[in-house]
């Protein structure tokens, strides 16, 4: 399954790394990145393939979160459908 | 490929602009539940409910979560209690609205509705049964929603009924005196109600349903209002369509939730209700949306047109996003849980008179006001027989759920919480409708009722 990642935070070396690194320990694979400073702010847009992860997406959305936060970054984790939904008829 | 903009779009309105699917009601239907025992009645009533709605709750979270959309409520709505509590031999129904309550705790929803009767042509016992049990059981529990249907473009307007439920109204507030009249935030009455509404307090499920549906409120007066600030000046159109893309986009999100829950739970999907329903948040009103086109404050001259536009462009939006559409479908106007409708009718610009105007355009009633405590039970009959003669006429359902705030005046605020949020007391006429309504009988159904 496809969901999209999205990562806000305070710039800093190594974002990018400490996210995929929590991405690779739970099996997800990243399919795409797109990413930007703006004003001081990092903000990243990651499309994810779930398929392998053990977690169940809810789980992993949760711990996301959580890791999130430990980094100082606001992660979130969305199915892809809901973005589908909207903007795509 | 989504775009960056696309992404950013929509978490920025679930984020910002207060984006969310209000409500997931699963209608249950309680006819197999009927029987001579009122207490045998009441164990199947309860059992059925906790062990269809089980994983509603849970359902719902885990959608949440894996979607990101908020979902505000889980509720459930059931057949309308007269019809199945008339199988009893009791006289006492308020035992059934305690078996509702219970397994609404149980399942861990936060509304139950269907405490009903749909007495538009006559009432049966049972009628009589319930809406006389109606201040009790709404003092009793504390999540059963009620609803009485009093008219109909088909069947003409229930004066009797309309004269009890204006009592019916007053006794609720006098029994939850001590709560601001809170059991009336809980009662209802309609005018065409609909089968498939997934919104409280009206929400009940119909004779004609299934077994068991799903049916989806959505919401989203902030991406609304978000989205006219961008068309500041331009012409009507230009809002007519802004609206319309907005409630696409929305109701679409509507349609995937229902969709998934409906699957997860192996439950039908109905309908989902395409509804700007506000909250009490800032930046999340439907006044402020009719203030948006250009209105100083909400309920001057003009806001009747606004609202028509604006409910006409949600429909026409929603429609095609979804698969089924239904319930009350429209813009929602009640006072007390719309930031921008309580400051206008604080600062005396929005009074009932032009409520009820805005009624004859909009989706439901005059809903969530409070009035003065003395107003006397023929007064709210009467502001219950023009709502339903609004809804009668144009063939759209209305509805009355006003508040008789006891020891209360103009001037003074009634505390609802949380969602049902704070409602100034606002005046109504003094002069007497008494004899109007003692009259009793039945308002004949309009002549475009005969269709056939």
């Amino acid at each position: 399954m496809n969901a999209i990642v999205t990562v806000i935070g305070k710039d800093r070396v190594g974002i990018i790394a400490d996210v995929c690194a929590v991405l690779a320990k739970n099996k997800v694979n990243v399919l795409d990145i797109s990413q930007t400073v703006m004003q001081e702010y990092f903000t990243m847009i990651m499309m994810v393939d779930t398929t392998e992860a053990e977690l169940s997406f809810a789980e992993l959305a949760k711990l996301l979160e959580e890791e999130g936060k430990a980094l100082n970054l606001s992660i979130r984790a969305m199915r892809e459908d809901i973005f589908n939904a909207m903007h795509r008829i | 490929m989504l775009s960056r903009n696309e992404i950013l779009q929509t978490i920025d309105m679930i984020d910002q602009q207060h984006l969310d699917i209000r409500t997931i009601t699963m209608g249950i239907s309680l006819l197999s539940c009927c029987d001579p025992s009122a207490e045998t009645a009441c164990r199947k009533i309860y059992d059925k409910i906790c062990r269809k709605a089980e994983h509603l709750v849970q359902t719902g979270e885990e959608i949440e979560r894996e979607f990101g959309i908020p979902i505000v409520n889980k509720r459930i709505s059931v057949t309308p209690m007269a019809l199945v509590a008339g199988a009893s031999e009791t006289s006492d129904y308020v035992p059934f609205a305690k078996a509702m309550d219970r397994a609404a705790k149980a399942c861990g929803v936060n509304f139950i509705g269907g405490y009903s009767a749909l007495v538009q042509k006559g009432m049966t016992q049972a009628d009589r049964k319930l809406i006389a049990s109606i201040p009790e059981a709404l003092a009793v529990t504390d999540f059963v929603c009620s609803s009485v249907n009093v008219g109909s473009t088909r069947a003409g307007i229930n004066m009797d009924a309309v004269r009890l439920m204006g009592e019916t109204v007053k006794k609720t507030a006098q029994r939850t005196a001590d709560r601001d009249g809170f059991g009336c935030a809980k009662l209802v009455v309609f005018c065409n109600a609909v089968e498939d509404n997934p919104f409280m307090a009206g929400a009940f499920h119909g004779v004609g349903e299934a077994e068991s549906i799903i049916n989806v409120g959505v919401s989203g007066p902030g991406v609304v209002y978000h989205a006219l600030q961008s068309v500041k000046g331009r012409p009507f159109d230009v809002v007519a369509e802004t609206v319309k893309k907005t409630a696409f986009r929305i109701t679409r999100m509507g349609q995937l939730v229902a969709r998934e829950a409906s699957q997860r739970l192996d439950t039908p999907f109905g309908i989902v209700d395409l509804s700007l329903a506000p909250t009490p948040a800032v930046g999340d009103s439907v006044a402020r949306i009719l203030e948006e086109m250009g209105l100083e404050t909400c309920g001057t001259h003009g806001t009747t047109a606004a609202l028509a536009l604006l409910n006409d462009a949600v429909k026409k939006g929603g429609v095609m996003a979804s698969s089924s559409v239904g319930g009350l479908s429209g813009a929602f106007i009640p006072v007390s849980e719309d930031e921008g409708m309580i400051a206008a009718a604080r600062s005396g610009v929005l009074t009932m008179d032009k409520l009820e105007a805005m009624t004859c355009v909009c989706s439901v009633g005059l809903d969530m006001i409070a009035i003065p405590g003395d107003t006397p039970a023929e007064t709210i009959a009467a502001i219950i027989a023009d709502e339903a003669a609004i809804g009668m006429v144009n063939n759209k359902t209305t509805a009355v759920r006003v508040i008789p705030a006891c020891g209360k005046t103009v001037g003074d605020t009634v505390e609802m919480g949380g969602l049902l949020g704070t409602a100034p007391v606002m005046p109504v006429h003094k002069e007497s409708a008494a004899d109007f309504i003692a009259r009793g009988g039945r308002i004949p159904a309009p002549l475009h009722s005969l269709r056939n």
